[in-house]
């Protein structure tokens, strides 16, 4: 098993090199920390609707739809740069050398995981700068646990199509569906203030529950928490298996 | 409108914000009829000096006609004289070649009937019938340059621009190509002014070259006439067997001084010039000496440009940092 | 042979900016297709919305319908400078000013084709809306001028690409301001009443931008009819955009040219 870890830790070491070198990095927050601006910005009177009960306020609110989606868009822009890596004939080399090609991917998600703290703190600081309240019983733990596997799922994601088309078509087809299950979901009012067919398709993202339980967590009042890790737990299996067969595909092409 | 005029330039500079001058006061005169090559490395300053005769960019300082138009005062009148096929094939990869040329005869002031005739004419001319009404993003670098060339003519301009024409072009594209700019010229009494790196297209088209380096015209003739006042051609013969080698260059010697060779032959330049030859090879067999091989070498233009600048053509554009960069 | 006259130049590169518009699919079924999701998607995500007190409508989709029109001028616009800056970037407007054609006519030809595809996506939308559900108070008489504001507000826009691509020349340059005019749509009244907006900061912001009275003027003609000083100020903006984004075009490309 030691290959395993050895490659992990070269791939994740090389992408956070990467990261670092190159400031564009933190723009999977930038779109996050945008809406964010303007929904918390100009949205609050939202907050007023007959039957929106949050304990935290409306800016909390988005605050957390807000670190969800800069996780999850960081960790399915990885695929980005594997699809980049395959590009320039990085990937075939790494794929030539590497003892046990499963670290590759495990890789790409630990240094995925590095960024998505960065990210995630950026848009924590500016929420807290806008003014954000930090109420009582506010389970920290339970919020991160949400974002880290928020963030692994969408990685695994994005991998798993970055190894499969191995260009940057890739864009495209990872961007829209993290943008539908992103925006698919209760993000202007809670879920019971949902109607239409908004409110059908909310019920069965998967994505709904996690930040439902990710809000419940931050206001000090736990909802769904187990729906929620169950679901993560799901999709982050599904997906490894997704990325397992992407890598697949990408070995049988040489 | 009396007398046709060609090119005449006088003293044209090109300054760049930073670094050295692009065009550093060059003076040429190509008369009406005639192909002129302008020859030189990468970043020597031939394209700059293009897009200022097509008035596409302002000269520092200096003149310069085209067609009998200053290019600073009178462009318009100047544009309407020329045709210029430029360094990028700039087209439209959404439109179909046909569309194009409408395009361009639109903007001249053809009428709808002269369009369609002049489009298909010069569809023609350039060989594109068939790929006429295919969108140009699936045209050939060589189909693309022709197009470029067919568009260069739409207004039967009396004065022609090439930049670069053949470059990265395979060698049947290049030899259409030049086959059609020597009719042009031949036939339509079409000036050319050309500019190439390739030693070989100046050689073969140009009635004049021009040799520019590093914003300077350092030579400037016919390509016979550049090429002779360097050298005389050489000869190089490979002994048969390598006892032969003394008896090969005491028959060569008699032809002129001995040159460095490769390894194993023996060479001389011809005092007598290439028609020496059939001597060299008539002394050979009367001394019954047997060659392996015998080959004949004329100096080339890169000779030319190795004896006015001390550097070799090919490669030399590496060197140069100077970048071409418009403003 | 003499040259052309400025109608021919700006007819011939109109129908060229048009037909190379048609030949991408891809472009027009992203403009047409994404404001109109994100419209869907938002429009019923905040219907809770219009629950608020103080709500001019109880139908948030009737409140929300100006914004898939302003996206799509703004979509519009950002191509067709693009475009343009390519055409720039490609030296295929070299090879134009080599013509007797004005630079001029290019502009020209390039916001024909801006207006085009506003028309185009102003009659797409406002039939989608309708069996969508969406209430015209205006009636007929409204929707042609909801077609007309949408035109108008495309052609500004447009005008700002045309500078931003003749500045910059380069496509890179003129596609990274999108987000900018995104920002900015989104800093104005596009999702609630400005009276509705309770950051002060924010609702500062949506007071002097000017995107809030184009919006605020179609708007007006859906849930509101006929309110003479929301259209006054919608055509006004709107109308001021145009000449200033317009103005600036045409001077940008006589420092261009030689």
């Amino acid at each position: 098993m030691g290959g395993f870890f050895q490659v992990a830790w070269a791939v994740a070491a090389r992408q956070v090199y990467k990261y670092f070198t190159n400031p564009a990095f933190l723009a999977p927050a930038l779109f996050p920390l945008f809406f964010f601006v303007a929904f918390a910005g100009g949205l609050t009177s939202v907050g007023d609707v007959p039957g929106f009960e949050y304990a935290a306020g409306y800016i909390a609110f988005q605050y957390v739809w807000a670190l969800l989606q800069a996780v999850s868009m960081g960790g399915a822009f990885t695929g980005f740069s594997i699809a980049g890596d395959f590009e320039n004939g990085f990937a075939r080399r790494l794929m030539l050398a590497a003892s046990n090609r499963y670290g590759i991917i495990l890789g790409y998600t630990m240094a995925s995981l590095v960024r998505a703290t960065m990210t995630g703190t950026l848009v924590t600081v500016i929420a807290l700068l806008t003014g954000m309240p930090i109420s009582g019983g506010f389970d920290f733990f339970g919020l991160i646990a949400l974002a880290v596997l928020a963030n692994i799922a969408a990685t695994l994601f994005g991998a798993g199509v970055a190894m499969l088309l191995r260009t940057q078509q890739a864009g495209p087809v990872i961007r829209t569906p993290i943008f539908l299950v992103l925006f698919l979901a209760p993000v202007f009012v809670p879920l019971s203030l949902l109607t239409g067919w908004i409110e059908a398709v909310a019920r069965l993202n998967p994505f709904t529950h996690i930040l439902q339980a990710a809000r419940g967590f931050l206001a000090g009042d736990p909802t769904s928490v187990a729906s929620a890790f169950t679901i993560s737990a799901i999709l982050i299996l599904v997906l490894a298996l997704w990325a397992v067969y992407g890598l697949r595909r990408a070995e049988k092409a040489g | 409108m009396g007398q046709e005029r060609g090119i005449e330039v006088e003293n044209l500079v090109r300054e760049f914000r930073k670094g050295p001058r692009a065009v550093d006061g060059i003076d040429l005169r190509v008369e009406p009829g005639e192909v002129y090559g302008f020859l030189g490395p990468n970043g020597a300053g031939k394209s700059t000096t293009v897009l200022m005769l097509t008035t596409l960019l302002p000269p520092t300082s200096g003149t310069a006609t085209v067609a009998g138009y200053d290019i600073v005062k009178e462009g318009p009148q100047v544009r309407a004289s020329i045709g210029a096929a430029l360094q990028e094939a700039a087209l439209d990869p959404f439109l179909t070649g046909r569309e194009h040329l409408h395009l361009q005869a639109a903007l001249h002031g053809l009428s709808r009937k002269e369009r369609r005739r002049r489009g298909q004419e010069l569809l023609e001319r350039v060989g594109l019938e068939e790929a006429a009404d295919r969108r140009v993003r699936g045209y050939s670098g060589g189909m693309k340059r022709r197009l470029d060339l067919a568009l260069a003519l739409v207004h039967s301009p009396r004065i022609l621009f090439l930049d670069e024409p053949t470059t990265g072009l395979d060698p049947q594209s290049r030899s259409a190509l030049w086959a059609e700019v020597s009719r042009l010229a031949r036939e339509d009494g079409v000036t050319v002014f050309l500019t190439t790196q390739y030693l070989e297209e100046a050689d073969v088209l140009a009635d004049r070259v021009g040799i520019i380096d590093r914003g300077k015209i350092v030579a400037e003739d016919t390509p016979e006439v550049l090429k002779a006042e360097i050298g005389r051609p050489s000869v190089e013969a490979t002994p048969a067997e390598r006892s032969e080698r003394d008896a090969v260059v005491r028959v060569l010697s008699e032809f002129g001084e001995e040159i460095p060779a490769q390894p194993g032959a023996v060479a001389v330049r011809l005092s007598g010039g290439a028609a020496g030859l059939a001597d060299v090879v008539r002394a050979l067999d009367k001394e019954n000496v047997r060659v392996a091989n015998l080959r004949l070498d004329e100096p080339s233009l890169d000779d030319v440009f190795l004896a006015k600048t001390g550097r070799s053509l090919e490669g030399a554009g590496d060197d140069d940092e100077m970048d071409e960069a418009q403003a | 042979m003499t040259g052309s006259s400025f109608l021919t130049q700006v007819l011939a590169l109109a129908r060229r900016s048009t037909v190379r518009t048609m030949r991408q699919p891809a472009v027009i079924i992203s403009a047409l297709f994404f404001p109109m999701m994100f419209f869907s998607i938002n429009a019923s995500g905040l219907d809770a919305a219009s629950k608020i007190p103080g709500f001019p409508t109880d139908s948030y989709l009737d409140f929300a319908f100006a914004f898939p029109l302003i996206q799509a001028s703004l979509f519009g616009a950002i191509t067709a400078g693009s475009d343009l800056a390519r055409d720039i970037e490609s030296g295929f407007f070299d090879r134009l000013s080599l013509t007797p054609m004005r630079p001029v006519s290019l502009l020209g030809g390039m916001l024909a084709g801006v207006v085009a595809l506003g028309l185009l996506q102003g009659v797409v939308f406002l039939t989608i809306g309708l069996l969508m559900g969406v209430d015209i108070s205006s009636g007929l008489g409204g929707m042609f001028v909801i077609v007309l504001l949408t035109v108008l507000v495309a052609l500004g826009f447009g005008g700002i690409g045309a500078i931003l691509a003749i500045r910059t020349g380069s496509v890179e340059a003129v596609e990274s301001a999108f987000p900018l005019f995104f920002v900015a749509i989104f800093l104005s009244s596009i999702n609630l009443p400005r009276d509705l907006i309770e950051q002060d900061w924010f609702r500062f912001i949506a007071t002097i931008n000017p995107i809030s009275y184009l919006v605020e003027g179609i708007r007006s003609l859906v849930i509101t009819g006929w309110d003479p000083q929301a259209l006054a100020l919608g055509f006004g903006f709107a109308g001021a955009i145009v000449i200033v984004a317009i103005g600036g075009a045409a001077a940008s490309l006589r420092t261009r040219v030689a």
